[in-house]
């Protein structure tokens, strides 16, 4: 089977049209089981009482912020190297997405932390580095939209979103450095191997319900971009009738 | 080889002749530079210990936005005027074209700064040694803030709002620089030695050097396409 006819929009938009209920459906039906089981069967942490119950949509938010930037990242790096328009469709279809879940970790760590450590916010190595992932979402978001050529517009994107996954690990490190700097190992995260096996499961079959809505969500929205760049093309008219 | 300094070496002086004809330009970088960190003891307050504490994020914050204002005027003159098209397709790599402009960005604002911030510092009460690494930490940081920022200036050419948008790009970008300048001196302050911070320092630099020319001037092509 020849993968790379899927590489044009005009071949991959019904494509596109064809998965998004593969995905939305198991999403929708995993977030469910997650959150039952997060809510209602794992037992209640010895520690943190109910309010670690959050950690079933907090962590799994937080490695699709950090996944997606990085697809994000390969695909550009796609586009820029094979020419592919769709990459950067796809690059720039999983940025808002990408923002999202990384805003929802950084508000449901808020949450969680408000309750356990006492504070809404502190300039924790993790939280820190996901407030700059954050803003590095929102540079490559309002670079794209700010450039009206789509051609100069995904190609300036990619190269932002390139040299900001290089900067990633950097950022990362240093702020971890800055942190123990600053204010010792004053809070952690970390829970150590106590956690029931219940509670690995609800994060697990939370997790794969992020994918699979991330991807469900990112086709529609490349199915978006391509209808509104590829207007005049003969085959979008064909396919609407 | 002679070639690659001779064409690097051209473009410096070709854009540091330009930097002394408006004077303005870089003056008023320096000045608001000036401004920014006199600022802060005004809404904080002029108790000595706080200032001492706050003094190297306060000047390196101050330098990231100095040197942010002046990557506007980096490649804009040479774009409207159409010499940017003129030197991308000259027979010498753009690169290399790239890197002599950071490096008179650097000589004509960042140096400036280097060379001001000691007698900021004094305002702030901070020793001499302290003056010190922070005279040199800002010695090797700042050309990386002029090499990171012309990577942002490319992607941001010629755009409408290009001034805000490249501060989105590009101060996220500064954080490593910031966090490692500042912390050579306070770790100084504290009694430290602030040799981890320089080195990590100088290795961004190297890097930095090595990469960002090629990235702005991918970053240009794209914008001239």
């Amino acid at each position: 089977m020849n993968w790379l006819k899927y590489s044009a929009p005009q071949t991959f938009y019904p494509l596109a049209g064809k998965l998004v209920p593969l995905f939305a459906w198991p999403a929708a039906i995993l977030t469910i089981i997650g959150l039952y089981i997060g809510f209602f069967v794992a037992p209640t942490d010895a520690t943190q009482g109910e309010s670690y119950r959050i950690i079933f949509i907090h962590v799994p938010a937080a490695w699709m912020s950090m996944v997606i930037y990085m697809a994000m990242a390969g695909w550009a790096a796609l586009g820029l190297i094979m020419n592919t328009r769709l990459s950067f469709m796809m690059a720039q279809a999983l940025a808002p997405t990408g923002a999202m879940f990384t805003f929802v970790a950084l508000w449901t760590g808020a949450f969680w932390g408000k309750p356990t450590w006492g504070t809404w916010w502190a300039w924790d190595a993790r939280m820190t580095s996901e407030l700059i992932l954050l803003f590095l979402y929102v540079g490559y978001m309002s670079l794209t939209a700010a450039i009206e050529d789509t051609r100069r517009a995904d190609r300036a994107g990619a190269l932002l979103a390139i040299v900001g996954s290089i900067n990633v690990p950097i950022i990362y490190f240093s702020v971890k450095w800055w942190n123990t700097l600053h204010q010792g190992a004053s809070v952690s995260i970390s829970k150590g191997s106590s956690m029931a096996k219940t509670m690995l499961l609800a994060m697990l079959i939370m997790t794969f319900a992020f994918w699979a809505y991330a991807i469900a969500v990112s086709l529609i929205r490349l199915r978006c971009i391509v209808r509104e760049r590829e207007q005049q093309a003969l085959w979008l008219n064909e396919a609407k009738e | 080889m002679s070639g690659f300094f001779s064409h690097v070496f051209a473009v410096v002086i070709r854009d540091l002749r330009l930097a002394w004809r408006r004077k303005a330009d870089v003056l008023g970088t320096l000045f608001f530079f000036i401004i920014v960190v006199s600022l802060f003891p005004l809404g904080i307050g002029p108790e000595t210990a706080l200032l001492r504490t706050i003094a190297p994020g306060i000047l390196w914050v101050a330098a990231l936005l100095a040197t942010m204002l002046s990557l506007n005027r980096l490649f804009a003159a040479d774009y409207a005027d159409g010499t940017l098209e003129q030197l991308a397709i000259a027979p010498h790599p753009f690169a290399i074209t790239a890197l002599g402009k950071i490096i008179a960005l650097w000589i004509s604002t960042g140096l400036p700064l280097v060379i001001l911030a000691p007698l900021l510092g004094l305002q702030f009460d901070l020793p001499t040694d302290a003056l010190l690494t922070m005279t040199l930490a800002l010695l090797i940081g700042t050309p990386i803030l002029a090499a990171l920022g012309a990577i942002g200036a490319g992607l941001t050419l010629g755009l409408r709002g290009g001034g805000v948008l490249l501060a989105l790009l590009i101060l996220p970008l500064y954080i490593p620089v910031l966090i490692f300048g500042a912390g050579a001196v306070e770790a100084v302050i504290q009694g430290m030695s602030p040799s981890g911070h320089l080195s990590l320092l100088a290795a961004g630099l190297i890097l930095s050097l090595v990469f960002a020319p090629w990235a702005s001037a991918v970053a240009l092509r794209i914008a001239l396409d």
